[in-house]
C-alpha cells in the first residue's frame, strides 16, 4: 500500500460557524437560549419568524429579488459567516466575499422542501387575474428552489460548486451530508450549507391540512400521548464547514464537528414513514459507521420528532433499533416542540441547536410533553432542560431527519 | 393609443418603475445609465411589462438591448405612442 497523505485531521470536517432565523428570533444564539429555556415560539398555531425584517439585511432591491425563503437564508448566511470570522458583509461586488480560501474552494449547498411557493402563488394569481402577460420575469428566479443556493453564492462569492438538495424535511440534514462529502472529496476547502424554508401561505396550510399532517389544535407536542400532527413553522440556518487542517491554520475557533452522515430510503410509502422505523434506523446506524463510533458513545439524540402520530411512533422504534440499550441510557429530544416543523430548514436549524447544546453540555426539553404515550418509552426530556454528558468530555449526538418521500438523513455531531 | 399621452407622462412612469426595481430615486436623471442605476435585464424585463400595461406599448428585447439611459427608454417609449 502506497502510503496516504492523508491524516484523520485533514479528513475532519470542522463547524467554525452557525446561523439562523427561526421562530425564537433571528440569531442562532436566541434558538438554542430560548429553547433551553423551555421558550415556544409558536404562536396561533404556526412558527412564524415575526422578529425576521429582511430590510435589516437586504437593500429594496436585493429584498424584492428574493423570495422570502431565500431572505431568510442569506440572513442566517450572514450570522453564520461573520461567527466564521468570515470577514465579507456579502454586500456586493467582485472579489468582496472575505472568505479565507480561493473563492473556486468555496461551495454552498441549501436545502429546501418547497422553494418560493409564495411567489410561485403570486404568479398564478396575476396569470388569472390579469393574464399571462403580467406574470413578473422575476417569478421563476424567485420561486426556483435553487435560488438560495445562487442568492449566497453570488453575496459572498462563493465560486465553488453551489446547489439545492430536496428531500422535503430531510433537506436540511441532507445538504449537510452534501456538504461533508464534497469536502472529503477534496472538492472544496470550506461549504456554506443549510437549509431555508418560507411556506406559510394559504396554499401550504390547505395542502397539510388535506394531508391530516398538520395539529388541529396547533400544538407541537412531540412524543405526547395528545400528538395530532406538526405545526408549520419557517425560518433558516446555515453552517460553515471547512477542512479542519485549514481551518486550525487560519486560527479559527471551532465550534464542533461534523463526525458522520448516514442516509436511507424507506421505499416504503409517499408520506407514511415504516411503522417499524427500520429505514429510519438504518440511516441512523450509517451515520454512526460513518463517523465511526459506537452507539455506546452517543450522548444524545435529536429527534426529528415532528409531533405526528407515525413519526413519534416509528421514531422511537428506530432509535431502539439503532442504538440498542443505549436509547433508553440517553436524553432524546424535538427542537420541533418549541418551534414547529420547519420542512426544508428543519435539519440544517436542528443541526445548529444540537451543536450549541452539545458545546453547553445541555440536552433541550421537549416541550408539550405532559400526557406520555404509554408506547413511547424513552427518556424525551419533558418540560425542562437538564445537564448533558458526564466529566468534559466532547459530547456526541445523532440529529435526525425524514422527509416526505422516505427519505431518511442522519448526522453524527460532536462539540468542540 | 390615445394621442393624450405626453413624453412627460412616459418618463413619470419610468422613473417611479425605476425607483420600485431599486434604484436611487435621487440619482434617476435623463441621462443616467442603467448601469449606473443598478438596473438589470429583469428590472427592462419588468419595465416593459408596465409600459405595455400603461400604454399599449410593445417593448421587444431586442429594442430594450440598445437603451442605455433612462432618457432613451423615454424617447423609444414616446415614439411608439
Amino acid at each position: 500500500m502506497p502510503e496516504t497523505t492523508h491524516t484523520a485531521l485533514v479528513d475532519a470536517i470542522v463547524v467554525t460557524g452557525v446561523g439562523a432565523v427561526t421562530p425564537l428570533g433571528v440569531g442562532a444564539r436566541a434558538l438554542h437560549e430560548r429553547w433551553c429555556a423551555g421558550e415556544c415560539g409558536i404562536e396561533d398555531g404556526e412558527g412564524a419568524c415575526a422578529d425576521f425584517d429582511p430590510t435589516e439585511f437586504l437593500t429594496a432591491k436585493q429584498a424584492r429579488r428574493a423570495d422570502r425563503f431565500t431572505q431568510l437564508a442569506i440572513a442566517a448566511c450572514a450570522e453564520a459567516l461573520a461567527d466564521a470570522g468570515w470577514d465579507g458583509d456579502g454586500a456586493g461586488g467582485p472579489g468582496v466575499g472575505g472568505h479565507p480560501y480561493p473563492s473556486e474552494r468555496v461551495g454552498c449547498v441549501l436545502g429546501t422542501g418547497i422553494g418560493g411557493i409564495a411567489t410561485l402563488v403570486d404568479g398564478q394569481d396575476t396569470l388569472r387575474e390579469r393574464g399571462p402577460q403580467y406574470v413578473s420575469p422575476l417569478s421563476v428566479p424567485l420561486m426556483m428552489s435553487n435560488a438560495g443556493a445562487g442568492a449566497l453564492s453570488m453575496r459572498h462569492d462563493l465560486r465553488g460548486p453551489s446547489f439545492a438538495v430536496s428531500s422535503a424535511c430531510a433537506s436540511g440534514a441532507h445538504a449537510i451530508g452534501s456538504a461533508l462529502r464534497m469536502l472529503q472529496s477534496g472538492e472544496a476547502d470550506a461549504v456554506v450549507a443549510g437549509g431555508s424554508e418560507a411556506g406559510l401561505t394559504p396554499l401550504a396550510r390547505a395542502a397539510f391540512g388535506a394531508l391530516d399532517a398538520l395539529s388541529k389544535t396547533g400544538i407541537s407536542r412531540p412524543f405526547d400521548a395528545r400528538r395530532d400532527g406538526f405545526v408549520m413553522g419557517e425560518g433558516a440556518a446555515v453552517l460553515v464547514l471547512e477542512r479542519e487542517d485549514a481551518a486550525r491554520a487560519r486560527g479559527a475557533r471551532v465550534l464542533g464537528w461534523i463526525r458522520g452522515y448516514g442516509a436511507s430510503s424507506d421505499a416504503h410509502h409517499i408520506t407514511a414513514p415504516r411503522e417499524d422505523g427500520q429505514g429510519q434506523a438504518a440511516a441512523m446506524t450509517a451515520a454512526l459507521a460513518d463517523a465511526g463510533v459506537g452507539a455506546e458513545q452517543i450522548d444524545y439524540v435529536n429527534a426529528h420528532g415532528t409531533s405526528t402520530p407515525l413519526n413519534d411512533r416509528a421514531e422511537t422504534h428506530a432509535i431502539k433499533l439503532a442504538l440498542g440499550a443505549r436509547a433508553r441510557q440517553i436524553p432524546v429530544s424535538s427542537t420541533k416542540s418549541a418551534i414547529g416543523h420547519l420542512l426544508g430548514a428543519a435539519g440544517a436549524v436542528e443541526a445548529v441547536a444540537t451543536l450549541l447544546a452539545l458545546r453547553d453540555r445541555i440536552a433541550p426539553p421537549t416541550l408539550g410533553l405532559t400526557e406520555p404515550d404509554p408506547e413511547l418509552d424513552l427518556d424525551y426530556v419533558p418540560g425542562a432542560a437538564r445537564p448533558l454528558g458526564v466529566g468534559a468530555d466532547p459530547l456526541l449526538a445523532l440529529s435526525n431527519s425524514f422527509g416526505f418521500g422516505g427519505h431518511n438523513a442522519v448526522l453524527c455531531l460532536e462539540s468542540a | 393609443m390615445s394621442t393624450a399621452v405626453t413624453p412627460e407622462q412616459v418618463e413619470k412612469v419610468v422613473v417611479e418603475s425605476l425607483a420600485t426595481f431599486g434604484a436611487d430615486p435621487d440619482q434617476i436623471t435623463p441621462d443616467a445609465t442603467f448601469e449606473a442605476l443598478d438596473i438589470d435585464s429583469l428590472d427592462l424585463a419588468e419595465l416593459s411589462q408596465i409600459v405595455h400595461e400603461q400604454f399599449g406599448v410593445e417593448l421587444k428585447g431586442s429594442d430594450v438591448a440598445e437603451v442605455k439611459t433612462v432618457e432613451d427608454a423615454v424617447q423609444l417609449i414616446a415614439s411608439r405612442l
